[in-house]
């Protein structure tokens, strides 16, 4: 029954663009897809109970190298990207592997993600002179306003289409790895490590490669937002907060779930939206207060987030159903 | 050559100075840390409220600044009390990652709801205390101020640890917290007195904070993260370790500041904790066993 379902929604929203071409609606749309991308991507790990409080940096590191490439080197994106992807992907066994192979796990792993994301944000502010600091940086502008070779596309429909594709293939990752081996092996890692290694599963490998996976992941949504926004400053795709953004919107989404962080970025972003929308400058704070409260409540009240609730309320509903009959 | 030595001896003393402010806001934090075994993601913030608490008592309603410093004390230890209460106790059972992400959304709210009540301008005391000048440096009064406090409060804190009997079952909750509670100690009114203590501590640090530096809501994120480190670094609830690493780190981002930049200050301070963090994962300070 879900799959024809399935099928609807994605030839929907494939269509969506050319059909409903207000141009405020489809940025929503496509900030939306890209977060949720970064979210999916960070829920990748999270899920085993890696928690990353360093995604920020990876996100950073995927939306400046490719920046600085393309300003510096006049290396297209095509090149730069893939660039931007290994050296998310080293930083994350650079710091990562250290930490499995000595045992840093739970809050402690938090911790030292933590201080990668800071690395990341204060390098970048420290070498203001080629990175414009604080300040932002932006891609130039190649020749005319749309440009296959420089990835940059003046029309939302084009940006809506491959934001949609990544999205799409980030949630196909998910699903095949929630169809592997490595997922099983994840799971028995973060019920107990020592059991799992005497089960024989390589602990270190299997969680180098899931971190690597999401750190890669999450640097392409740092490309991708950066090629979209054509800005990119340290605060909105480094450091701390970010990195607390994307734990919060995929806690609220639901965790356990692969539409869960999808979830998760539409309701936040949403919120942010309507508020500053209706309530303009005096509404300063206020999206974040609403988010605070919640995700306090949710990790309370409802650990498995929105989606994840709704589908376990579901699930009940329908095994009752099943035995009742 | 001869003023460079100077230069370097400034940034020195400088680094021993900020160790002392960087040591007393990491007292708290270890303090919850060793014994509830919790991170307060949201420290900072704590610290940020109880800069406004001061701000609003000192300038808006002429509070003389003594009694602003024991009130604004007060004021962020009920806080702490509160965040236990609210936010901790119904989690204690959860996975500590829970625990941590819950603070980390009591981070955005009292970010969001000091920029809500009090606007996102940067506001002082309008108080400069002198500037110390010793031969050629100069040395920050609030800063030799803030270090002398640093001291005085790590010596109240192991006075009590050591010498009450609260003080003890504090410690003894920290060894052991299953077997304590049989022993006839109330773990939750332990739980609750560290957490006043932390907060009150908190508010310690933000009184001499408020000497130094401009208030506004996110001026947790710019000491916030750093404490966390010093407080793993030293080894979680390891006060003495705390204490070390805080000074460590300070002479690093004071050393990185004088020959490079401040940033790289920083950078090499994360760096140096990511590396020590592998050698000695226990802390700086941790008994081999």
């Amino acid at each position: 029954m879900t799959r024809p379902l399935g099928w609807i929604a994605g030839v929907a929203l494939v269509a969506l663009p050319f059909v409903y071409t207000a141009a405020y609606p489809l940025h929503i749309l496509i900030i939306i897809l890209i977060w949720s991308f970064a979210y999916t991507s960070w829920s990748m790990m999270g899920r085993f109970g890696l928690v990353s409080l360093g995604h920020g940096g990876f996100m950073g590191v995927g939306a400046y190298v490719t920046a600085l490439l393309w300003n510096h080197q006049a290396v297209t994106p095509w090149i730069g990207i893939p660039i931007a992807l290994l050296a998310a992907a080293l930083l994350a066994v650079l710091v990562a592997y250290p930490c499995f192979r000595f045992r840093i796990i739970g809050h402690y792993f938090a911790l030292v993600t933590l201080a990668l994301s800071g690395i990341v944000l204060q390098v970048i502010t420290a070498t203001r002179d080629q990175t414009g600091g604080s300040l932002g940086y932006t891609p130039e502008r190649y020749q005319g306003a749309s440009s296959l070779y420089a990835l940059q596309f003046g029309t939302k429909t084009t940006w809506y289409l491959i934001a949609l594709a990544i999205w799409g293939a980030g949630i196909c990752v998910w699903y095949r790895v929630d169809r592997s081996m490595l997922r099983y092996a994840l799971e028995a890692i973060s019920e107990d490590e020592d059991g799992a290694a005497a089960a024989g599963v390589h602990v270190t490998a299997e969680k180098l490669k899931i971190t690597v996976l999401s750190a890669m992941m999450t640097a392409l949504a740092g490309a991708l937002y950066c090629q979209y926004q054509m800005f990119i400053s340290p605060d909105t795709v480094s450091g701390i907060s970010i990195s607390l953004q994307m734990v919060f919107a995929v806690v609220v989404g639901g965790i356990y779930v692969s539409l869960g962080p999808t979830v998760g970025a539409v309701i936040t972003i949403l919120l942010a939206e309507v508020l500053r929308i209706s309530f303009g400058t005096r509404a300063v704070g206020w999206d974040n207060l609403v988010y605070g409260v919640l995700l306090v409540l949710f990790i309370v009240f409802l650990p498995k987030g929105i989606l994840g609730s709704l589908l376990d309320v579901w699930r009940r509903s329908r095994g009752r159903a099943a035995l009742s009959t | 050559m001869a003023t460079l030595d100077i230069y370097l001896l400034e940034a020195l003393i400088n680094g021993v100075l900020l160790g002392g402010v960087l040591a007393l806001l990491s007292l708290g934090l270890n303090l919850i840390f060793g014994v509830i075994d919790v991170v307060w993601i949201c420290y900072a913030e704590l610290i940020m409220l109880g800069m406004y608490a001061m701000y609003f008592l000192y300038v808006v309603y002429h509070v003389p600044i003594g009694v602003a410093a024991v009130i604004c004390i007060v004021a962020v230890g009920v806080l702490g009390v509160l965040l236990h209460l609210l936010v901790i106790a119904p989690l204690l059972g959860a996975a500590p990652i829970n625990q941590l992400l819950a603070t980390g959304g009591v981070l955005f709210f009292l970010q969001s709801a000091a920029t809500v009540l009090f606007g996102i301008e940067f506001k002082n005391l309008g108080l400069r205390l002198p500037v110390l000048k010793l031969s050629e440096m100069f040395i920050s009064y609030s800063r030799l101020l803030a270090f002398a406090a640093a001291l005085v409060g790590m010596v109240l804190v192991y006075l009590l640890l050591t010498r009450t009997y609260t003080g003890t079952a504090i410690r003894a909750i920290a060894q052991d917290r299953q077997i304590m509670t049989l022993m006839g100690v109330d773990s939750r009114r332990i739980y609750v007195i560290t957490s006043a203590l932390g907060g009150g501590l908190a508010g310690l640090a933000a009184c001499l904070l408020v000497l130094q530096y401009d208030v506004h809501p996110f001026v947790g994120l710019s000491f916030g993260p750093i404490t966390f480190l010093i407080c793993v670094l030293g080894g979680l609830g390891n006060f003495v370790g705390g204490f070390a690493a805080a000074f460590v780190f300070a002479e690093i981002i004071a050393l990185g500041g004088l020959y490079l930049d401040l940033e790289w200050g920083y950078v090499f301070a994360f760096v140096f904790f990511i590396v020590m963090m592998f050698a000695r994962p226990e802390g700086l300070m941790a008994r081999r066993s």
